[in-house]
Parts: C-alpha cells; structure tokens; sequence
C-alpha cells in the first residue's frame, strides 16, 4: 500500500494534534508534581515506626501496584461521581486518577531515597536541636530527592507514556488527536504511525537527558 | 448503595437469573463469560511473556557481544520498544502492519496483541538480561575463553546460567507487569478481564461488583506467577551466595 502523510498540514495538526499533546503534557506535569508530593508524604508513613501510619500507608502502595492502570483508570471514573454525586468529565478525572495512581510508584521511589541518606545526617539534625519535621525538610529529604532526581525524571517518562491509557475513558489526549484526525481523513495507518514517531521523539529525548543528568550527578557526588 | 452478586448468574442475553449460575447448552451467564475473560487474559499474558523471554534475553545477551554492530542491534531495539506507549505499539500492530504487510491481513488480532505486548516487554527484560551479564566479573568470560569454549559456550556454560539466577527478581516483577499490561488489550476488542468489565458493566449496570470480580482475578493472577517464580528461584540458588543456602 502507498502511504500518504499529505494531509497532515500545520492547519490539521494545530486543531487536532496540538490540543491532545496539550493536555497530555498537562496530565503529566500535574501528576508528577502531585504524585511526588503525596509519594513522599505516603513514603514518611512507611518510614515512620508507627503502625497506625504504616499500615493504611503500605496497603495503598501495595493495591494500586497490583491493579492495571487500565482498571484504575475505570475504577475512578466510575467511583469519583459516585461520591461526590455529580458526574465528573474525563479529563478531570483522569488528572485525579493519575495523581493518586502514580503516587504509588514515587513513594516507592522516595522510600527508597530517604533510605540511602546515612543515618549519621539525620543523628546530626537531632544533636543540633532540629525536630522531627525540621530534620526531614532541611537535611533527609533534599539529598533523598537529589539522590532519586534520574529515577524519580525516569518514572515520569514512564507516566507520560501511561497517559495514552486515557483512551479508555475518551480523553482527549495526544493519541486521541491523531486518531480523531485519522478518522476524519480516512488515514488510520498515517496517523498511527506519526503518532508513534512523536511519542518515540518526546520519550527518546527525555531518557536522554535523564541519562546525561545522572552522569553530571554522579560526577558530583 | 447495596450489593447485588446475584448479577453473576445473570443470562447475559436475556438477563434472567440461572440456577447454579453457569449456563447450560450453549446458554452464557455473566459468571462464564468472566472466567472465558480470564483466560484470554492468562492466554495473552502467558504467551507474550514467552516471546518476551526469548526475545529480550536475545537482545540482552547482543548488547553484551564483543561486536559493536551486535550492540548496535541490541540498543536500538530496547530504545524503539521502550519509548513507545504500549498502546500506541498495539495500535501499530493492529492498523498499521497489516496494511504495509499484505501477507499479515489475516492473522487473528489475538496474535498481534501477543507479540505488541511480547516485544513491548522485550525491551524490559534486554535490560535486566544485560545488566545481569554485566554485573559478572569479567574474569568469568575470560577464563571461559582461556579454556578453549568458542564464544557461544562461554555464553552457554559460564555466563548465562549465572546472570539469569541473579535477574530473577526483576524478571518475577516483569512477569506480573504482564497481566497487568495485558489489559491494555481491550483496545483491539480482545475478549479480555477489562474489555469484559467495561462491557458487563454497560449491560448490567452493576459496575462496582463486576470490577471488584475483574480486580481480584488481575491480583490473583499476579500472585500466582509471583509464587511461581518464587519456587524457580528456590530451585535454582547457588550455594555460596548471598541469596544461595
């Protein structure tokens, strides 16, 4: 078969693919930064030796990580407008789905990175008069971030590619772009095709450059 | 809201209540179609980790090879299936191949699903299999060359027995991704757990106790590969290690 990309001007592209890649970069930017926070406050939990924090805090972890992302996806569709009694677009859900799904995976990550500051750093906090909380904000969580910046840039890839999954509710993502687009001119295989190319450019490029900032960080430290 | 399980033994035509629950003569109620719904998630997740074992430690082991051409293979492959959204990769083995190559028109989409999500994971495993390679000393690969074994038996006979006992873990991890990534299916209607949920749901208006059942049988079955390959791994520790007895 001949392919044909002709009808892809900047004028399709600009009404179909811009307002897609628009609001996957959005989905991904809220759900790193909200995931991080909440993946960090979840990984205290864990960290903290109280059973009443650990437990709700490990349980959460543990479920979402063994639920398909797919599941969670139609789980919180389903669920949000149930409690919250009215319904509730896909795109807003989608935000609070990934927020809460990737929450999971960054406190792993975090748990991880509060776990390899030596010990000593957070005695030192204590021994000069620093509380708890003070200890964790100026000395353990700054290096635990620095420590995980590559993996913790890593998963957000990883979650960026994860968004494509909002077809399953209908959001109008960057894949959605290029299939409304396909459809409309009758050209599935183009479009399908472009969309991988782009998607292969945007990840390739980020995993690069989380590659070089590990090296610069190794060299650092 | 209250629970309604009954919905289970539901015909899923004429939406009538079955005594005992399972259909009988040809007839299908919701409980049937969810564990035939199983099993195309088991099939696929199975299958595809099957091509993925053997097409990542393959890809693996190239990136190791004293040839930069090999490498070369090695890297491009797991950069191309690792930065391409696995939907994305479906939707290329669904729409695209079979129209560039004519001779794949008939392949069932069941198929194609398998090998999207077998070479998909591929790039995964090529990752884990390399880095297993590599964290022998090297020592290892010259004293198997020094003895006179050709390239391929040193791979053979010293490395690989090695550095797959020390990737099973990640490797069990990348087998429970599986099941889950199978569901990713559902978009080329393959009569899967969540193609089932979504439909089910739909039908009977009983989302919540149909996603739970759906829920439950994606944890069993990632916890039935991950026993699984704890018992592998059981078998084949090597005493003197850390892991070993």
């Amino acid at each position: 078969m001949n392919l044909d990309f002709s009808f892809l001007s900047w004028g399709i592209i600009q009404s179909f693919i811009i307002k897609g890649l628009v609001f996957s970069v959005q989905l991904t930017l809220f759900a790193m930064v909200g995931g991080i926070i909440i993946g960090t406050l979840l990984a205290l939990m864990r960290l903290s030796n109280r059973p009443l924090l650990v437990m709700p805090a490990a349980a959460y972890v543990n479920t979402m990580r063994s639920i398909p992302l797919v599941m969670v996806i139609l789980w919180f569709f389903l669920l949000i407008p149930l409690l919250t009694g009215k319904p509730l677009g896909a795109e807003v859900s989608a935000m609070i789905t990934f927020t809460l799904f990737e929450a999971a995976y960054y406190s792993e990550i975090m748990r991880a990175g509060i776990q390899s500051v030596a010990k000593g750093q957070v005695y030192a906090g204590y021994a000069v008069g620093m509380t708890y909380a003070q200890t964790m904000q100026l000395i353990v969580l700054p290096q635990a971030f620095r420590n995980m910046l590559p993996v913790l840039l890593t998963q957000t890839v990883i979650l960026f590619q994860d968004t494509s999954l909002v077809y399953a509710i209908g959001a109008y993502d960057l894949l959605k772009g290029f299939e409304i687009a396909g459809k409309n001119f009758n050209r599935p295989v183009e479009t399908y095709l472009v969309a991988a190319v782009v998607y292969f450019i945007i990840c390739f490029s980020l995993s690069m450059l989380v590659r070089r900032l590990q090296a610069r960080i190794a060299i650092v430290r | 809201m209250t629970w309604d399980w009954q919905v289970f033994c539901k015909d899923t035509t004429s939406g009538d209540a079955v005594q005992g629950c399972f259909g009988r003569g040809g007839d299908v109620t919701y409980l049937n179609w969810i564990f035939s719904a199983w099993g195309w998630t088991l099939s696929v997740a199975l299958l595809s980790l099957i091509v993925a074992m053997l097409v990542g430690s393959l890809m693996g082991i190239l990136r190791t090879a004293p040839n930069k051409w090999l490498v070369l293979l090695g890297n491009a492959w797991t950069e191309l299936f690792r930065n391409i959204p696995l939907l994305v990769q479906i939707f290329l083995w669904y729409h695209v191949i079979p129209s560039i190559f004519l001779v794949l028109r008939g392949v069932p989409s069941f198929v194609l699903v398998v090998f999207a999500l077998g070479f998909f994971t591929s790039a995964r495993i090529s990752e884990q299999v390399k880095a297993g390679i590599q964290s022998l000393p090297k020592g290892q690969r010259y004293a198997g060359l020094a003895m006179g074994l050709t390239l391929p038996q040193t791979y053979r006979y010293v490395l690989l027995p090695m550095a797959f006992r020390i990737v099973i873990p990640p490797l069990t991890s990348e087998s429970m991704n599986i099941v889950k990534n199978s569901s990713v299916a559902f978009a080329v209607s393959i009569a899967e757990l969540t193609m089932f949920a979504m439909q089910a749901g739909e039908e009977t208006s009983r989302n919540v106790e149909i996603y739970l059942a759906v829920t439950l049988l994606y944890f069993i079955s990632a916890f039935a590969i991950n026993r699984v390959m704890h018992v592998v791994e059981d078998r084949v520790r090597v005493p003197g290690m850390i892991g070993g007895k």
